[in-house]
């Protein structure tokens, strides 16, 4: 109980430290120290944030936004999980195509972009292929290693109850290597976000992105403020489903051990 | 051994051979006319090209400048509040919430900010390289000084260091092999983000130049330019990697955990 009231409170002191910080945003704002174009203060981005959701502008970007990342993601996840399954689990397939991804891993993913538009235009289908390139690697490389990974002895097992190899990959090696998996899915998610915002500032696509650029564009920066504070919201929510998730998925091992 | 590992090599080598030749025959067979692909052969040349006027090593240098610079600055701030969150538990809880608030920002987001602030150019770019670079220094430093055996951190009492000579003699050392695993993923980074901005909008570098390419509608310049970008991150990974076993051999690998 005491231990809890410390946490608390040390939760309500860090929270107060992050409330002067925008106390002091919103102080050199009102004194003008930062040109107003550049700077909106705390107040004028919160109006524009009300004012966004309630004619539904803002809603909508956030959606077109979240809808990107989502179907990118998804795509990326079943693919990179499939892929990885079928060369993790096959010794052949790891010494003749692993080192090939693993060359590829290093590329800046957005470089991909370009060649993305040449093929597909500015489209939604060129989005959706980036994010989905873009966030595949992570839950890919990661699903081989946690192939690669698994306890011999469980494949030993496997191998004397003469299971098939489709019974092996489902009921001894994803379980065993699902928290690489999901620890890739993690770190694509991040990937994803970045993807979506880049794809729809260069496509023009219904998003946030292109909300911050003509917001930018135009200089109405409490609009672009209120954007940006959106995108780093997306960014922590989606993290946070993302841990709870794991936390779910994860509780069996943790039990086990 | 040796010639084991040649064996290993030659044949990861196998397959993305036999995919530029199967390219290559069929690109010939039907005469390939396409914006955007292009025959193995056509790519060489035109990354030839681009060698021969200068054009791609401008790109790079200014690619590789603006993404060393913000890799320094992001280092450095980085470094500076991760040995100070790490020492002190009060500063750490107290930024908590700041914190977490600001670095899930994703750093693509800040560019049209830093565009009407700065402008195109290198300041916008680096400064955005260093807003990414920031975050994993300053985590990874954190947990490294929390990790640093706390004998050494009493032995810094007991002669009575001054906090600047205790940061420099035996927390930077103590902490190096895992700061440097925390430099090595930013350089990463630093270099994605680089790119990323110059395609998104910033008008310079390797970013610019493939985008233009792709415009210009020079399939074997734009694949090119992918595949000197992705030789560019896997020499820096490959350097970066180096680096760290020859400074600090074993030492290093336990951070690599982290």
């Amino acid at each position: 109980m005491n231990r809890n009231a410390t946490v608390w409170l040390w939760r309500a002191a860090s929270f107060a430290v992050a409330a002067s910080f925008i106390a002091l945003w919103q102080l050199i704002a009102n004194l003008k120290l930062v040109s107003p174009v550049f700077l909106p203060g705390p107040d004028r981005a919160w109006t524009s944030l009300v004012r966004g959701f309630s004619n539904g502008d803002l809603g909508n970007k956030l959606a077109g936004t979240l809808e990107h990342m989502a179907y990118g993601w998804l795509a990326a996840s079943i693919a990179g999980i499939a892929i990885g399954a079928i060369i993790g689990s096959s010794r052949i397939m790891r010494t003749y195509v692993a080192p090939s991804l693993e060359f590829l891993r290093p590329l800046p993913v957005s470089a991909i972009i370009p060649v993305a538009i040449a093929m597909l235009g500015l489209t939604q289908a060129m989005a959706l292929f980036v994010i989905a390139f873009g966030a595949i690697w992570p839950i890919m490389l990661a699903t081989i290693h946690g192939f690669a990974a698994v306890e011999p002895r469980l494949y030993e097992v496997a191998r004397s109850l003469q299971m098939s190899r489709l019974a092996v990959i489902f009921k001894v090696a994803l379980p065993s290597a699902s928290p690489d998996i999901l620890a890739g899915m993690r770190l694509s998610l991040t990937v994803a976000l970045i993807l979506s915002v880049v794809c729809e500032i260069l496509a023009g696509l219904d998003g946030l992105g292109h909300w911050v650029l003509l917001s930018a564009r135009a200089f109405r920066s409490a609009d672009l403020f209120a954007g940006v504070i959106l995108l780093g919201l997306t960014g922590y929510v989606t993290s946070v489903a993302m841990s709870m998730a794991e936390h779910r998925l994860l509780a069996w091992q943790a039990a086990q051990r | 051994m040796t010639t084991d590992r040649a064996k290993e090599k030659a044949k990861a080598l196998l397959l993305p051979l036999a995919v530029l030749l199967a390219f290559e025959a069929w690109a010939r067979a039907t005469h390939l006319q396409s914006d955007s692909l292009a025959p193995p052969s056509e790519i060489i040349m035109a990354l030839a090209g681009a060698f021969a006027d200068f054009s791609i090593l401008t790109a790079t240098r200014d690619t590789l400048f603006s993404a060393f610079a913000g890799l320094a600055i992001g280092t450095v701030i980085g470094l500076a509040l991760g040995i100070a969150f790490g020492i002190s538990d009060t500063l750490n809880r107290l930024m908590e919430v700041t914190v977490e608030a600001v670095r899930p920002i994703p750093s693509i987001a800040l560019l049209p900010i830093a565009l009407i602030a700065l402008g195109f150019g290198y300041r916008m770019e680096i400064v955005i390289v260093a807003f990414a670079c920031v975050w994993p220094i300053l985590i990874l430093s954190r947990a490294a000084v929390r990790s640093i055996e706390p004998r050494l951190m009493e032995v810094s009492r007991a002669l009575r260091l001054p906090a600047a000579q205790r940061v420099w003699k035996i927390i930077i050392p103590a902490a190096l092999p895992r700061i440097f695993v925390a430099f090595r993923l930013s350089a990463g980074i630093a270099l994605i983000v680089a790119v990323t901005v110059e395609i998104a909008i910033n008008p310079l570098g390797l970013g610019a130049g493939i985008m233009l390419a792709q415009q210009a509608l020079r399939p074997d310049l734009m694949l090119a330019y992918l595949v000197w970008i992705g030789a560019i991150g896997y020499a820096l990974n490959i350097l970066l990697v180096v680096a760290q076993h020859r400074l600090f051999g074993r030492a290093a690998l336990s951070g690599d955990s982290a």
